[in-house]
C-alpha cells in the first residue's frame, strides 16, 4: 500500500468518524476532563480556604473562591520561626543530600558500564543484592547510631541515600550514549579512565544527571521518615517534619495562633483548622513552582528507566 | 612539539589493531586488571560506602536471632533462635497486623492497576492538544505532593468538623462522619487517596508505552474499518501488556512493604484496628516504645523482607513460565 493511497484513506474517513468513533471521542473527553477536575479542585479548596476568614469556613460559604479575603493565617504562619528554619534545612538535606546521591551513582555506575573491567558480574551482584535484602529499620538505625551521626545533620544527608535502581539507569544510560570508539580514541591518546570519565563520561551524562538530581531532590524534600528516626532537635528539622507536627496535633504551637483570637462564632479549634490550610499551602509552595520544570524532567527521566527494562 | 605527539599517536593507532583486545582471553587476568585500575578507584567509594550502609545493616539482622541487650552489643548478646519469630506468629496482633498489610496492599494493587491504563489511552487518543496536555500535567501534580500534605490535605477535607465533605453531607440530610477515625473507612481513604496521587505519575509509563507502537498497526486496523474501541482492544492492550505485567510484578514483590510515611500519618487511636501494618508495628515495637525491643522489631523486619523476596522470585517464574515476560 503506498502512502498516497493510505492518505486518502485516513482523509476519507477524518471527516465523518464512525458512530462508535465519535461516542469514543465524547466520552473520552468527558472523562478526561472528569479526571482533571477531581485532581484539581480538592487542591484549589484549600487555596481558597487558605485565604478566607474562619467564619466563611465554619458556615461553609468558601467553594472555590477566597471568600472575606484575608492573609491573617499567612502571616501567622510564616511567624512560626520553625518553617523558616525547616524550610532552610530542608533545602540544606535536599541539595547537600542529592550532590552526594548523584556523586555516588556516577561513580558507581561508569565503571559498570564498561564490559572490560574484570569482576564487572561480581560488582553488579555486589550492588543489586541491595534492591532485594535489606536490614531493615532497626539495624538501619543502630548503624546511624554506631556511626555517630544519630542526632546530626550529617545522618539526613549521607545515610542511605545509594539506589540501585537508578545506578543501572544511569549505568545504562553510559553504555548506550559512550560508544566504544570514544573510549578507544581517548585510550590511544593517552588518556586513562579517570580523565575520561571527567571530561568526556560526566559532560555526555548530563540529561540523566539532570534526571537523576530532581529524582533525589524530590525524594529527600517530600520524605520526613528519616527525621524522625535520627534527628530528635526540632532546629534540624526539614520542612515536612515541621508540617508533620502543626497538622497532624491536636493543639496548634501557640507561638503560631497567639495572633488569632477566637472570637464569639469561632472557636481555637477552628481557628486551627483555618490555619492549617494555610500551613499546606505553604508547604506545597515550593514543589508547585518547581514542578513545571521538573514536570518534563521526571517524564524524561521515566522514558529512560523504563528504556532499560 | 604537537608534530611529535602527532606522530606518536600516529603510531600507536597504527600499532593499535594488532593488540589483543581487551575482551580477548589470551590476555591475562592480571594484565587487565591493571588496566582498569582507574575503574575499581572510582569505584572504590560506591563499594565501601555499600557496604558499610547496605551489608552491615544486613548483618545487624542476626540480631532477630538472640536477646539484644546494648550494652553487650550484638556479638555478645545471648543467642535465642527462632523465638522471637515465635513470640510475633504467636501474638494476638500477628495475624491482625499480617490481614491489615496484605489487604491494603492487595486492594491498593487491584483498585489502582486500570486507572494508569484508561488515563494513558485516554490522554493518547485525545485530539484537541490543550485539553490533553492540562490533563497530563494536571493529573501528574499530586505526585509531587508529600505524604504529609497529602495526609494534611485530606483530614482537612475529611474533618467531621468544617470538612468540606462533611459539609456536603449535613446539607443532604446524613449525619457528619468521622472518616479519618473510622476504622471501617480506612482502606477505602488509604486507597483511593493514593488513586488520587498516583495515577497520573503511574500513567505516564503506559503513555510512553503507547507511543512506542508502530503506527501501521493502527494504519492497517484503520483501513479494515476497526473502530477505537476495536484498535485499543486488539492492539494497544496487547503490546503494551509486557509493560503491565513489569508493573504487576514490581507491585506483589512489594506486597508486605506498605510504604511507612502515609500510613504511619494516618494512623490514629481509633482506626488502629485496620491501619497497624507490618512497617508501623516493627516501629511501635521497638524505635518507638518506652521499653524498646529492638530483636523482636528486626525479626519482623526479617521475615517481611524475605516474604518480598520470595514473592518477587515467585510471581517473576510464574510469569516467565506462562507468558515469557518476566523481570530477569
Amino acid at each position: 500500500m503506498s502512502t498516497a493511497t493510505l492518505k486518502s484513506v485516513k482523509k476519507k474517513n477524518a471527516p465523518k468518524p464512525s458512530g462508535s468513533d465519535l461516542s469514543f471521542h465524547i466520552i473520552n473527553t468527558v472523562m478526561l476532563v472528569f479526571a482533571g477536575l477531581i485532581v484539581l479542585l480538592p487542591m484549589l479548596y484549600a487555596v481558597a480556604c487558605s485565604f478566607s476568614s474562619t467564619e466563611a469556613i465554619i458556615q461553609n460559604r468558601v467553594i472555590l473562591w477566597p471568600v472575606e479575603f484575608t492573609l491573617e493565617s499567612y502571616k501567622a504562619v510564616l511567624d512560626y520561626s520553625l518553617i523558616v528554619s525547616g524550610f532552610l534545612n530542608s533545602l540544606l538535606y535536599a541539595s547537600a543530600g542529592t550532590l552526594f546521591a548523584v556523586c555516588l551513582l556516577l561513580l558507581g555506575a561508569y565503571p559498570m558500564s564498561r564490559p572490560d573491567m574484570p569482576g564487572r558480574k561480581f560488582f553488579l551482584v555486589f550492588f543489586m543484592v541491595t534492591m532485594f535484602f535489606n536490614g531493615g529499620m532497626i539495624p538501619n538505625y543502630m548503624l546511624v547510631n554506631d556511626l555517630g551521626i544519630m542526632n546530626t545533620r550529617w545522618s539526613l544527608i549521607i545515610a542511605f541515600s545509594f539506589s540501585c535502581y537508578n545506578m543501572v539507569i544511569v549505568k545504562s544510560y553510559f553504555s548506550s550514549s559512550l560508544p566504544q570508539g570514544i573510549l578507544d580514541a581517548a585510550h590511544i591518546d593517552g588518556c586513562n579512565d579517570l580523565r575520561f570519565f571527567f571530561t568526556m563520561a560526566i559532560p555526555l551524562a548530563k540529561p540523566v544527571i539532570a534526571v537523576m538530581v530532581l529524582f533525589n531532590m524530590v525524594g529527600i524534600w517530600n520524605s520526613y521518615m528519616n527525621a524522625m528516626l535520627y534527628t530528635s532537635d526540632p532546629a534540624m528539622y526539614p520542612l515536612q517534619m515541621v508540617l508533620r507536627d502543626i497538622l497532624f496535633v491536636a493543639q496548634m504551637p501557640p507561638e503560631m495562633s497567639a495572633s488569632l483570637d477566637p472570637s464569639k462564632t469561632a472557636s481555637l479549634t477552628d481557628i486551627y483548622q483555618q490555619l492549617r490550610y494555610a500551613v499546606l499551602v505553604v508547604g506545597a509552595l515550593p514543589m508547585m513552582v518547581a514542578y513545571p520544570f521538573v514536570q518534563k524532567f521526571f517524564i524524561k527521566g521515566m522514558m529512560i528507566g523504563s528504556l532499560k527494562e | 612539539m604537537a608534530a611529535i605527539s602527532q606522530s606518536l599517536s600516529k603510531r600507536k593507532a597504527r600499532r593499535a589493531p594488532q593488540k589483543p583486545s581487551k575482551l580477548q582471553p589470551s590476555s591475562s587476568l592480571w594484565v587487565r586488571v591493571k588496566k582498569a585500575k582507574y575503574l575499581y578507584l572510582l569505584l572504590l567509594i560506591p563499594v565501601v560506602y555499600v557496604f558499610i550502609f547496605n551489608y552491615v545493616p544486613m548483618y545487624g539482622v542476626i540480631m532477630a536471632f538472640k536477646r539484644f541487650t546494648p550494652s553487650l552489643g550484638i556479638m555478645g548478646s545471648e543467642w535465642i533462635g527462632l523465638y522471637n519469630f515465635q513470640r510475633f506468629f504467636s501474638s494476638p496482633q500477628c495475624l491482625n497486623i499480617l490481614w491489615n498489610t496484605i489487604r491494603i496492599s492487595l486492594y491498593s494493587m487491584i483498585a489502582s492497576f486500570p486507572f494508569p491504563i484508561i488515563l494513558a489511552l485516554g490522554i493518547n487518543y485525545c485530539r484537541w492538544s490543550p485539553l490533553k496536555r492540562s490533563v497530563q500535567s494536571i493529573t501528574f501534580m499530586p505526585y509531587f505532593l508529600s505524604a504529609v500534605l497529602l495526609v494534611g490535605l485530606m483530614s482537612q477535607l475529611l474533618s467531621v468538623r468544617n470538612g468540606v465533605v462533611n459539609h456536603f453531607l449535613s446539607a443532604i440530610g446524613v449525619t457528619p462522619i468521622d472518616f479519618m477515625g473510622n476504622p471501617r473507612a480506612f482502606d477505602h481513604i488509604y486507597v483511593w487517596s493514593g488513586i488520587w496521587q498516583g495515577t497520573g505519575y503511574s500513567a505516564i509509563i503506559y503513555i510512553s508505552a503507547l507511543a512506542g507502537i508502530d503506527p501501521t498497526y493502527h494504519e492497517a486496523a484503520m483501513i479494515d474499518g476497526a473502530s477505537i474501541w476495536q484498535r485499543i482492544w486488539r492492539i494497544d492492550l496487547v503490546l503494551i501488556r509486557p509493560t503491565i505485567v513489569l508493573l504487576l510484578i514490581l507491585g506483589v514483590g512489594s506486597i508486605l512493604n506498605i510504604g511507612f510515611e502515609k500510613i504511619y500519618l494516618m494512623q490514629n487511636s481509633l482506626n488502629m484496628s485496620t491501619s497497624s501494618v507490618i512497617s508501623t508495628y516493627v516501629y511501635s515495637v521497638s524505635l518507638k516504645a518506652s521499653r524498646p525491643d529492638y530483636s523482636f522489631g528486626t525479626a519482623i523486619g526479617l521475615f517481611q523482607n524475605l516474604v518480598g523476596v520470595t514473592l518477587t522470585l515467585l510471581i517473576n517464574g510464574i510469569s516467565n513460565k506462562i507468558s515469557g515476560e518476566g523481570l530477569f
